[in-house]
């Protein structure tokens, strides 16, 4: 039971391991915010559509079975949309288009039909929620980072790091995909490093 | 009229380049661009689909949700006309145009699931194009999307030949590239 939420966070985290939904990735972290609340909307969604899709899966003829689900994670994704647009204008103004882009995320599509299709409601509900956390602290990883190198500071607020002039083009697009360069270079080099010692099985 | 238009379409092309600079589609940019062959069909397919879903997302709003206060469905009306029509363009393609199904066919189903379609659609009802507009808008970021792949693609081929850190080797290298891509594109900012 346990595993199935923890095996979304690390072993098979929707962003580093699978390499889903990389256009929000890139897109929605040039600052630690902008990158949590997507990670919340995103949550919000695959948690809806894991749990209605399971509930659902003995009614929904699997030939149109695609169809179904995305009409079920658009339908949440609006919610979201004019929920945000009703309490969070600043922050729904800077995700932007990507709110109703949630739709297009692999990521969702792809557990409601790898996993939430063929099993209960209650481990589709840790199946959304591992997925959620993983991508929101895959998000927020990159968002800190670019936050803090390109305008020197962390979730809005200013730290005052001596000698240190904040490099403007991380927080560019060009700065997102360096990030992400380097970041699967690193993930590549650790899991490089854990194979020569445990050996390669 | 001529020169919105015309700023439309190079804004489109370079200013706001789907891929490197707006972030739509990356998904197809980085999984097909591994040979010039496959970005070629890729972005034929991908400009095929846009120009339609921009024409036929545009009338479905002006025409069906607008008169019944009906705006905020746009996000469903949209994914569900653009994937129907996938389907039927598949099928259209397949029985009348074998050739043509056998060089983009492939990349059809995929498409429906690239953000850069949808987007597209949507950037045009948010940015209140009209209908020409629209389809120059359409016909502008396909042309980036082709422009950023295809140049993509053949650094990527010559990537494979080169010594690069075992670490580094495959997609964080051509992320990187991509970023350098993302650089040179960026002197275009302010140009309108």
């Amino acid at each position: 039971m346990f595993d199935i939420l923890t095996k979304g966070i690390f072993k098979e985290n929707p962003l580093f391991v699978q390499l889903l939904g990389v256009c929000p990735a890139l897109a929605t972290t040039s600052s630690l915010s902008t990158a949590l609340g997507m990670g919340a909307a995103f949550t919000f969604v695959i948690i809806g559509s894991n749990l209605v899709v399971s509930a659902l899966k003995k009614f929904i003829p699997s030939n149109v079975r695609i169809p179904c689900y995305i009409v079920i994670i658009a339908s949440l994704v609006t919610i979201v949309e004019m929920v945000m647009q009703a309490y969070a204008q600043e922050l729904y103004l800077s995700l932007g288009i990507f709110i109703p882009l949630i739709v297009v995320n692999c990521i969702i599509l792809g557990r409601a039909e790898a996993f939430a299709s063929k099993n209960s409601l209650g481990a589709s509900f840790l199946d959304a929620v591992g997925m959620g956390i993983g991508f929101t602290g895959a998000l927020a990883i990159i968002g800190a980072f670019r936050e803090v190198i390109g305008s020197g500071s962390l979730g809005g607020y200013h730290l005052n790091i001596p000698a240190f002039e904040p490099v403007l083009l991380f927080i560019l697009p060009a700065g997102a995909f360096l990030t992400m360069g380097l970041l699967f270079g690193a993930i590549n080099y650790l899991n490089g490093l854990k194979e020569a010692h445990y050996g390669n099985n | 009229m001529e020169t919105t238009s015309f700023a439309i379409l190079f804004t489109s092309i370079f200013v706001a380049n789907v891929i490197l600079a707006q972030f739509l589609g990356i998904c197809a940019f980085l999984g097909v661009s591994k040979n010039t062959k496959n970005a070629l069909g890729m972005s034929s397919a991908v400009a095929f689909v846009m120009i339609l879903s921009s024409v036929i997302s545009w009338v479905v709003y002006h025409f069906f949700l607008v008169p019944y206060n009906l705006e905020y469905l746009k996000t469903i009306v949209f994914i569900l006309s653009i994937a129907s029509l996938v389907q039927l363009v598949e099928m259209f393609m397949k029985k009348y145009f074998l050739a043509l199904h056998q060089s983009m066919g492939v990349f059809l189903p995929l498409i429906t699931t690239n953000c850069a379609i949808l987007g597209v659609a949507l950037i045009n009802i948010q940015k209140d194009f009209s209908f020409v507009q629209s389809i120059v808008n359409a016909v502008g970021t396909a042309i980036g999307f082709a422009i950023a792949l295809i140049l993509f693609s053949c650094i990527r081929e010559r990537l494979e030949d080169s010594d690069v850190p075992k670490s580094m080797k495959n997609l964080p290298i051509a992320l990187i590239t991509a970023s350098c891509m993302s650089i040179a594109i960026m002197g275009f900012t302010g140009m309108k």
